[in-house]
């Protein structure tokens, strides 16, 4: 595991040599001040207004503020994992240069591994990065902290899904652009499955339900931790890089 | 230190490379001749590990490359035909990365790095980004890439590519450097290249080892007898007649004003009665000399017969 760790350094150093690393992070800043800047000042209006009719309370930071903002990062995320992961196998193929990792000394899985993490640590500077709004509300005000904990933790986990079917499709392709539509699109489409769960039927709508990668994320934006939705994400993720996996030792008998 | 037993390889029903049986010696440099496409590099791919053959086995420093792989890939340096360089690295940087990933210890990763940047000339440049060298360090980048965790081995795919004749001797002088303390497998389709660095040769053509000997042995094999060309200002029949009724002349060929005079290896030359004959025949002898057989036509005899011994 040591040199899953050397790679995933090289290639998040590699995010930093090229403008791409500052442009997605600046991007995903930018956006989620933006958002966060507005949860906040709905907060106060509403609050205000509660206040004003003599309507009791209003809603809590953690309701008002902090599960709208992970809510939405969840989805910004969707558009940012794409970029993320697409030219982690896609380049080195097009560029031969993955003859050098092949030809090394590691194990596939090592490799795959690798490369997963240098995208997972990537999109945890991005989203460690916005925990400055969370910091300012505790400074400030009292939201739940666990709550606060659980979301993040959730929100990195879905993240991650997307990550592992992203280092997939560029596994699958020498094209860049091929590689981030196709996880987008599957990203996607795992968020809106359980759509069609209400009309499916009992048994197929319970499943559909099942695999939306948004219903298991409920949970976590309520303060909870169950292992159903642990061992749902951790599946999504293990059997992305499975496939890889498969991918890059195919590769080699062509 | 490399012995390849009955190895072959298939690409669906066309064979890329067919039964190779070769072994190299540990400290050998060993030249790998064949036209484009005869499956040199296919040879080297499953070599180092990078691709599974069809059937057969190859050892390395005694090693299975298909059961033992990362024991063989830690003995082995590879530069594949294209550099496998990430342009946005800094030099030192990504031979840092190439020496990890092949678990060379943190204590001597300076050193290794070092030694692998000044043996291939890359100390100047060892804070540049690979992307912005020339195609000449870039390949010096791949060679330094190959050797810097000291394999025992080192795979060679066509290193002087591209590259301006000073750099093409360069890195032929690096390669026979490296001699004794590594093996070298290089290839080519470069004649010049491979009698100017290797010990052995090995041609293959159409995925079949043509020829396996040194250098001077495979030239003298084919260049049996003494070859003379006489170049003339007119071509005299009379003058062809009395040259071919010497006694030592085996056999003479007319291509142009040029006469290439074959002498029996066994008799004593007759140069003066050659020289002789053209002057009789008023045929003006501008030049006379020794033709000496070029490995060259030694190659593309060897690739020759063998395509005509398929054909046929």
């Amino acid at each position: 595991m040591k040199k899953s760790l050397t790679i995933a350094v090289k290639d998040y150093r590699t995010y930093f040599t090229s403008p791409m690393g500052y442009i997605l992070i600046a991007g995903f800043m930018l956006i989620m001040g933006w958002m966060f800047f507005n949860s906040l000042t709905y907060f106060t209006l509403q609050n205000l207004q509660y206040k004003q009719f003599g309507m009791g309370k209003g809603a809590s930071l953690t309701e008002g503020i902090v599960k709208p903002f992970l809510g939405n990062m969840n989805v910004v995320l969707l558009f940012f994992a794409p970029f993320i992961t697409m030219r982690l196998f896609a380049e080195e193929r097009k560029l031969q240069s993955i003859q050098l990792l092949l030809t090394s000394p590691i194990t596939l899985t090592e490799l795959v591994v690798g490369k997963f993490l240098s995208a997972l640590f990537l999109v945890g500077t991005m989203v460690l990065l916005t925990a400055i709004y969370p910091i300012i509300l505790v400074a400030y005000g009292n939201p739940d902290v666990g709550t606060l904990f659980t979301s993040y933790l959730g929100t990195l986990l879905l993240a991650s899904c997307y990550l592992s079917a992203g280092v997939f499709f560029s596994s699958t392709t020498e094209n860049q652009i091929v590689a981030g539509a196709l996880t987008f699109a599957t990203g996607l489409f795992f968020w809106l499955i359980n759509w069609a769960s209400q009309s499916a039927g009992p048994v197929l709508g319970d499943v559909l339900e099942y695999l939306s990668l948004i219903q298991h994320y409920n949970n976590f934006s309520q303060g909870l931790l169950t292992t159903t939705d642990l061992i749902f994400y951790i599946s999504f993720i293990g059997l992305g890089l499975f496939f890889t996996h498969r991918v890059l030792d195919s590769y080699r008998w062509r | 230190m490399i012995e390849v037993k009955e190895l072959s390889k298939f690409y669906g029903p066309r064979p890329a490379i067919d039964r190779l049986n070769f072994s190299i010696q540990p400290g050998e440099i060993v030249g790998f001749l064949g036209p484009n496409g005869a499956g040199k590099s296919t040879t080297m791919k499953i070599v180092t590990g990078f691709m599974p053959a069809t059937s057969g086995t190859v050892t390395v420093a005694g090693f299975d490359v298909f059961e033992q792989s990362l024991q063989v890939k830690r003995n082995v340096g590879y530069l594949p035909e294209t550099p496998p360089l990430y342009f946005e690295m800094i030099v030192e940087d990504f031979l840092k990365f190439a020496a990890k990933l092949h678990d060379v210890p943190a204590s001597q990763l300076k050193a290794k790095v070092d030694s692998a940047l000044e043996r291939t000339g890359l100390t100047q440049v060892r804070k540049r980004i690979i992307g912005n060298l020339s195609k000449g360090y870039k390949q010096r980048v791949g060679i330094a890439q190959a050797l810097v965790h000291d394999p025992k081995v080192l795979i060679l795919d066509e290193p002087t590519v591209g590259l301006d004749p000073a750099q093409i001797i360069e890195i032929r002088e690096l390669i026979k450097s490296l001699a004794g303390q590594h093996t070298v497998i290089l290839s080519s389709h470069i004649l010049q290249e491979v009698t100017a660095t290797c010990q052995r040769i090995i041609v293959i053509s159409k995925g079949k080892i043509v020829a396996q000997d040194t250098i001077e042995r495979l030239t003298t094999q084919i260049n049996q007898g003494v070859i003379y060309g006489l170049t003339v200002k007119a071509t005299e029949t009379q003058g062809i007649e009395a040259i071919r009724a010497l006694k030592s002349v085996a056999h003479v060929d007319v291509s142009g004003n040029k006469l290439l005079v074959a002498l029996h290896p066994d008799q004593a030359s007759e140069r003066d009665q050659i020289i002789q004959a053209a002057v009789n025949a008023k045929m003006g002898v501008l030049d006379f000399a020794l033709e000496r057989r070029s490995l060259e036509e030694v190659f593309l005899e060897l690739t020759h017969e063998q395509s005509n011994g398929v054909a046929s």
